[in-house]
């Protein structure tokens, strides 16, 4: 028995002049979640096609929860819940015969199929909405809905093919959780996604992918580390100030601060988040220098690949 | 293998299950499904009678509109199929672990429910025009078996069309454009006899004329005086020659669907 989830080689894939994968390597142990970041176009839902069996790869080969997906798709797919990127729900089924039925294509007998709907219902707080079509719902409950069914046998691995594209905070934050509880119970995730502070939420390693290639992996700190992590911003009162400031920032932060007279404004990347500001803020007010504006900055996926790539995240989108 | 088989049965039974709650809550499908052979009865019985042999044409016609009827079944299949396709929901059904026949032979199997429904329909108009079952009991029951064969063999052939179109527009079409000239090139509305050439032969050998001439022999329905007799080698039997291209139609369909469902993707 193999401690992977998953693991893949050489994954490629051409569809007419497009390369859509292009050698992707990927290994997700077992208990942990693996963010495949990426674009829009830059392979992800190809990748997760594959995995899922949905797809033949041109060439590499995967084995998922130690089958080969080539050899015995009906293995894998035995042992694996996907959620695709569009919510594959019955419009005009209920949400509970939506579970039921995919509960009975599991191979659970009737009342079994019953139970694991209910239940599975309640996890998803769809209780009250479990007798309505599924038409109804909103674009989160379909999410959810969509998330419970690929849940249904207690799967080894999960594929989630960008689980909160389209989702209101609220919706985000739900997924959010129920993603962290399957993890606490063990299964492998393979998660793909366009934000980065979903896979820095969620993710134990992450795959940044563009243009079909994985042009950086590690975990979030790492690529933090890689891309500068956040830069703590802020804004004076006087732009005398700025001088003392680029000194206390310096020892808070990494590297030197920039700073911009005219606009009084001066920002440095700093490691420790939240902490770092207070730090900074701290000592700003024992020297008493008034402060007009301050933030955190996050590196946006697009700072993210303007550093690995030097082109932005939008041009990925159109080879 | 025969675990196979019965997992294969169960899976399509669940996904029965499945498309006929479709059905009943877009009561629009079987509306559809209904109203226009209803239309086309009464359209033919009084629209063409007059012309073509009155009361004694009214019986014929009632089993070439079975015939076409189940025949365009196929379109049926088709749109099912097209639209799943298109909302994701075979991606779910790939994903599980069930048999590739199972989904098919599901959506082919509640097609034939759809059908034995449309078929209960037009037989009570086929009785409000005039038209009635002359024969014996287990001939009319034939009648209905082999009428519901032919509709499951078309059914198949609906589901590769359907997994062949890249949008739920094309399906629309491309899933009823070639029932024309099958259903109107037949004995379905006129005898083939008086056809030109290319055309009879064409006609003889259509499976939907074996089926309407075959429904006409088994129900013992009138023909009009004038028409001659159906002809060919499929004229002399159409029974056996309505059944037999009907499981010949399964043979070749249905291994081409599966082949087909294995590679469709999405989009
Ligand atoms: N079935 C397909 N036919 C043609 N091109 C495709 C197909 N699927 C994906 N592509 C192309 O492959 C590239 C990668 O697509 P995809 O894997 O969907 O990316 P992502 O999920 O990261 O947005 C894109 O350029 C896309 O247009
Ligand atoms: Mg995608």
């Amino acid at each position: 028995m193999s401690a992977l989830a998953v693991e893949a080689e050489g994954l490629v894939k051409t569809f007419g002049s497009t390369q859509a994968l292009d050698g992707i390597d990927l290994q997700i142990p077992q208990g942990t979640v693996l963010g495949l970041l990426g674009p829009n176009g830059a392979g992800k839902t190809t990748a997760v096609r594959i995995l899922s069996t949905l797809l033949r790869p041109d060439a590499g080969w995967a084995r998922v929860a130690g089958m080969d997906v080539l050899t015995d798709p009906h293995g894998v797919r035995g042992k694996i819940g996907l959620s695709g990127q569009y919510a594959a729900v019955d419009a005009n089924l209920t949400g509970f015969e939506n579970l039921y039925m995919i509960s009975r294509l599991y191979g659970m007998p009737r009342s079994r199929a019953r139970a694991r709907a209910r239940a599975l219902i309640t996890r998803f707080r769809l209780d009250e909405a479990a007798e309505r079509t599924a038409k109804t719902y909103s674009g989160g409950m379909r999410r959810r809905l969509d998330l419970a069914g690929a849940l249904v046998a207690n799967p080894q691995v999960v594929m989630l093919d960008e689980p909160t594209t389209g989702l209101d905070p609220r919706g985000r934050l739900d997924t959010w959780e129920v993603i962290s509880e399957l993890v606490a119970d063990g299964a492998g995730v393979l998660l793909t996604t366009q934000y980065l502070e979903e896979a820095d939420q969620l993710a134990d390693t992450i795959a940044v992918i563009d243009r079909g290639r994985v042009i950086a992996r590690g975990t979030s700190d790492q690529l933090k580390a890689q891309v500068g992590g956040e830069r703590l911003e802020m804004v004076l009162d006087h732009a005398a100030d700025l001088p003392e400031v680029a000194v206390v920032l310096a020892e808070i932060g990494s590297g030197q601060p920039t700073l911009d007279a005219q606009s009084r404004r001066i920002s440095i990347v700093v490691d420790g988040g939240a902490k770092s500001l207070i730090e900074a803020l701290r000592r700003l007010d024992l020297q008493s220098i008034p402060v007009q504006d301050v933030g955190l900055h996050r590196p946006t996926l697009d700072d993210v690949f303007l550093k690995l790539t030097g082109h932005a995240a939008e041009s990925g989108a159109t080879p | 293998m025969t675990a196979v088989a019965t997992s294969v049965l169960r899976d399509s039974s669940i996904i029965t299950w499945r498309n006929l709650l479709n059905i009943r809550r877009i009561p629009d499908l079987l509306l559809g499904a209904t109203v226009q052979p209803i239309m086309f009865v009464l359209l033919f019985a009084y629209v063409f009678a007059g012309s073509l042999g009155g009361a004694a044409y009214r019986e014929f016609l009632i089993g070439g509109i079975f015939a076409q009827t189940v025949a365009f079944n196929a379109a049926f299949t088709t749109m099912g199929l097209a639209n799943d396709l298109h909302k994701g929901i075979i991606d779910r059904f790939r994903s599980l672990p069930i048999s590739r026949l199972a989904v098919i032979l599901g959506r082919t199997t509640s097609d034939l429910a759809v059908n034995a429904i449309t078929l209960v329909v037009m037989s009570l108009t086929g009785l409000l025009v005039g038209w009635r079952i002359h024969s014996g009991f287990a001939s009319a029951a034939a009648g209905y078996l082999m009428l519901l064969l032919f509709a499951f063999a078309m059914s198949w052939v609906g589901a590769l069309v359907g997994l062949l179109c890249r949008t739920v527009e094309v399906a629309q079409s491309a899933g009823l454009i070639w029932l024309f000239p099958l259903t109107f090139i037949s004995s379905a509305f006129v005898p083939t006899g008086n056809m030109p050439g290319v055309l009879k032969v064409a006609a003889e050998w259509n499976p939907v004329t074996a089926v309407a001439d075959a429904s006409r022999e088994l129900f013992a329905n009138t023909v009009p005086a004038t028409f001659p007799p159906p002809g060919g080698w499929p004229g002399e039997h159409s029974v056996l020659y309505a059944v037999l291209s009907s499981v010949a139609i399964i043979a070749v369909f249905a291994p081409l669907t599966v082949v087909r469902y294995r590679r469709v993707a999405r989009r």
